[in-house]
């Protein structure tokens, strides 16, 4: 269990010291590569609490492809023009407000008794339901009790797709004459 | 799990079925009015649905492991937002020549957000509730940008950043309660509360009897207030109204706004409906109903563009209906308060009907005149007499004048108000009401009592004509006889689990 918590807060350490960093380092490609680091010691974190599937999916998807592409965007766009924009008077009024929440929310966890028992007997079915391993249940409890939401989700994307064909579509050479 | 979920679900497949089908057929042929007529006929298919579904009533209304209830409150709003998607693809017949090359996609994407708007009505699970939200809502940002001009981009743009904060605000709040509870489910999210209430983990000192709970619901009911366009989320509606193309304005101000409130009415009775709860809800509720009421009105009454009069009226329209989520029967000793729930489903219908009335009155007008500004309405009622009409008795129900059925919506909300102990909230609708008159009649006497700019007569589409005639027919039988509306929203309001009486 010490161990296990020793990770969870190494982790949870390198989360948030990147988190900070990405906000405040002013050069926008040093904050990119400081989210990356963020987004695997979030992954970590899912490790500790034994969400291996949930673990390799934020590596794959956020390590790898998120970061990736916000990256080539960054070095896509001018980021010298950028950078006067990044910092503005309202910063010190972001900061309140930023303090204002971790406040209110830090308070509203202590205050609060979160039933853990409700939440441990969940984690501890996605864990092993029936002795199958977390990425059987996964698969299983997708295509059966979350399979409404999952088909909604396919239809969002097909929708997403349709939109941004429509809107970066240029006009056809008959429309411009 | 089987033939029966599928039978219950089948207004939503049908109408997802439909926007598919919508799609191929544009990219098989690529002829727009065909797309649209099929559409049009193609509605037919989820209405018989959702009537034969009413009218069959099965007992056990849980879809998929209780991923959705379809029950006759949602299909109320099924067959609801089948009328409106009907209004506005007619609606966008003439309108969609400037569209250029888009047309069937226009039709596919608002067939593609009546789903998801469908699904919303009926969603019974968090994750659900969560992704239909986002099915109705990215439609729409595409659709909003559909005109290629610096406003219609920027419309769209600024609804898809500002749906994004939302839902960040809503997916927060939703983790918090299903931390505190254990569950998505909102059924379970409710039976929880009630054991966690019996066993004294609830903190009597604190709103909500938890600080979890209540900063989910909070945040959750800020995230939903976007969809409301109920203050303090309402910034996005008058640059939205004022950049999109009408018909797409039309389509987010009636349907957006009902799904909106269907599933805040789902989630707030079916979860959170305790009485304990309902009183703190209800007094959230009738603070934002004030402070959108009046904020709407007071922006409206500069106004001097149509269609952003129109949003800020929106904006108010929405203060109105949330008097009626604030009015709970837990305010009283009574008990079985129905009227609450009972008048905003009934405010949502008929809104439906004159909000339709007006934008397609004006649809039919600016096709032609291509000018948005109140000044440009000017001798309307000589030259486009019907037209004027129509928009005329929209404009009236509107303000809440007999006959119309926006006046009963009023009288209903009202009452209910005073019945649960908020007669402060009532009067203060009344005044809200009273400051209205001022912009809604601004356009009907521009319309009746100014020279017109120019002679030209300006006839009105026989499709475009139909639908805004039903529409405005709609909003006076309702107000002449309510009692056939009024009867179905009790039955709706009724079969949603939470609310007293059921």
């Amino acid at each position: 269990m010490t161990i296990q918590l020793l990770a969870f807060y190494a982790a949870a350490a390198v989360a948030i010291v990147g988190a900070m960093g990405v906000v405040l380092v002013p050069n926008v490609v040093v904050a990119g590569i400081l989210l990356l680091a963020t987004l695997l010691a979030i992954a970590g974190v899912f490790l500790v609490v034994f969400a291996e599937f949930l673990a390799l999916t934020q590596v794959l998807i956020y390590g790898g492809a998120v970061t990736i592409v916000t990256l080539f965007a960054i070095m896509l766009t001018r980021t010298g023009e950028l950078r006067v924009h990044l910092d503005n008077r309202q910063k010190p009024l972001a900061a309140l407000v930023a303090l204002g929440a971790f406040v209110l929310l830090s308070a509203a966890f202590l205050a609060s008794e979160i039933p853990t028992r409700a939440a441990a007997t969940s984690v501890a079915t996605v864990g092993s339901a029936g002795g199958s391993t977390g990425f059987e249940y996964l698969g299983e409890a997708l295509f059966t009790r979350w399979a409404v939401p999952f088909e909604i989700a396919s239809l969002v994307l097909l929708v997403a797709l349709i939109g941004a064909v429509i809107l970066t579509r240029n006009g056809t050479p008959r429309d411009r004459a | 799990m089987g033939a029966h979920d599928l039978w219950l679900l089948s207004p939503q497949l049908a109408m997802a079925a439909l926007a598919c089908t919508a799609l191929v057929v544009d990219l098989a042929t690529g002829r727009s009015k065909l797309v649209l007529w099929l559409s049009l006929i193609g509605l037919v298919i989820p209405a018989a649905l959702s009537i034969a579904l009413w009218a069959a009533n099965p007992a056990d209304t849980l879809v998929f492991f209780g991923a959705a209830s379809v029950d006759r409150f949602s299909l109320f709003f099924t067959l609801l937002f089948t009328g409106v998607a009907a209004a506005v693809i007619v609606s966008a017949e003439k309108y969609a020549s400037r569209f250029q090359e888009q047309r069937g996609e226009f039709v596919g994407l608002i067939l593609a957000s009546t789903t998801g708007m469908m699904l919303l009505a009926s969603a019974n699970e968090l994750i659900t509730i969560y992704v239909s939200l986002e099915l109705t809502a990215l439609p729409v940002a595409a659709l909003l940008a559909f005109l290629r001009e610096d406003r219609s981009a920027e419309a769209g743009m600024k609804f898809l950043i500002l749906s994004g904060v939302s839902s960040a605000l809503l997916l927060y709040g939703l983790v918090f309660i299903f931390g505190f509870t254990g569950t998505t489910r909102l059924d379970e999210i409710f039976a929880r509360i009630g054991d966690l209430q019996a066993s004294g983990g609830f903190d009597s000192t604190v709103p909500f009897g938890s600080y979890g709970l209540l900063l989910g619901i909070a945040l959750a009911i800020s995230g939903f207030a976007f969809k409301l366009a109920a203050a303090p989320f309402q910034m996005w509606v008058p640059d939205a109204y004022e950049g999109g193309p009408t018909p797409v304005v039309a389509f987010l101000s009636v349907a957006s706004k009902a799904a909106g409130f269907a599933v805040v009415l789902r989630i707030l009775y079916s979860a959170f409906g305790s009485p304990e709860l309902a009183v703190e809800w209800s007094a959230l509720f009738a603070v934002l109903a004030v402070v959108t009421m009046t904020l709407g009105n007071l922006m409206a009454l500069p106004q001097k563009n149509v269609k952003r009069l129109l949003g800020y009226s929106t904006i108010s329209q929405a203060g109105f209906m949330l008097i009626g989520l604030a009015a709970v029967s837990a305010n009283t000793s009574a008990g079985s308060l129905v009227a609450g729930p009972q008048s905003v489903v009934f405010y949502l219908a008929g809104y439906a009907f004159t909000n339709l009335a007006v934008f397609l009155g004006v649809i039919a007008i600016t096709n032609r005149t291509n000018d948005n500004t109140i000044a440009g309405f000017a001798g309307m009622g000589r030259r486009a007499p019907v037209t004027a009409l129509l928009l005329a008795i929209g404009l009236i129900s509107l303000l809440g004048l007999p006959p119309t059925v926006g006046f009963m919506s009023k009288i209903f909300v009202f009452n209910a108000a005073v019945n649960s102990g908020l007669a402060w909230l009532a009067l203060a609708g009344v005044l809200n009401s009273v400051i209205s008159a001022y912009y809604y009649l601004r356009v009907i006497r521009a319309m009746y009592m100014e020279a017109p700019t120019s002679d030209e007569r300006i006839t009105l589409d026989p499709s475009l004509g139909v639908a805004t005639g039903i529409a405005a027919f709609g909003a006076v039988l309702f107000g002449v006889a309510p009692w056939f509306l009024l009867r179905a929203a009790e039955i709706a309001v009724r079969s949603l689990s939470g609310v007293a009486g059921s």
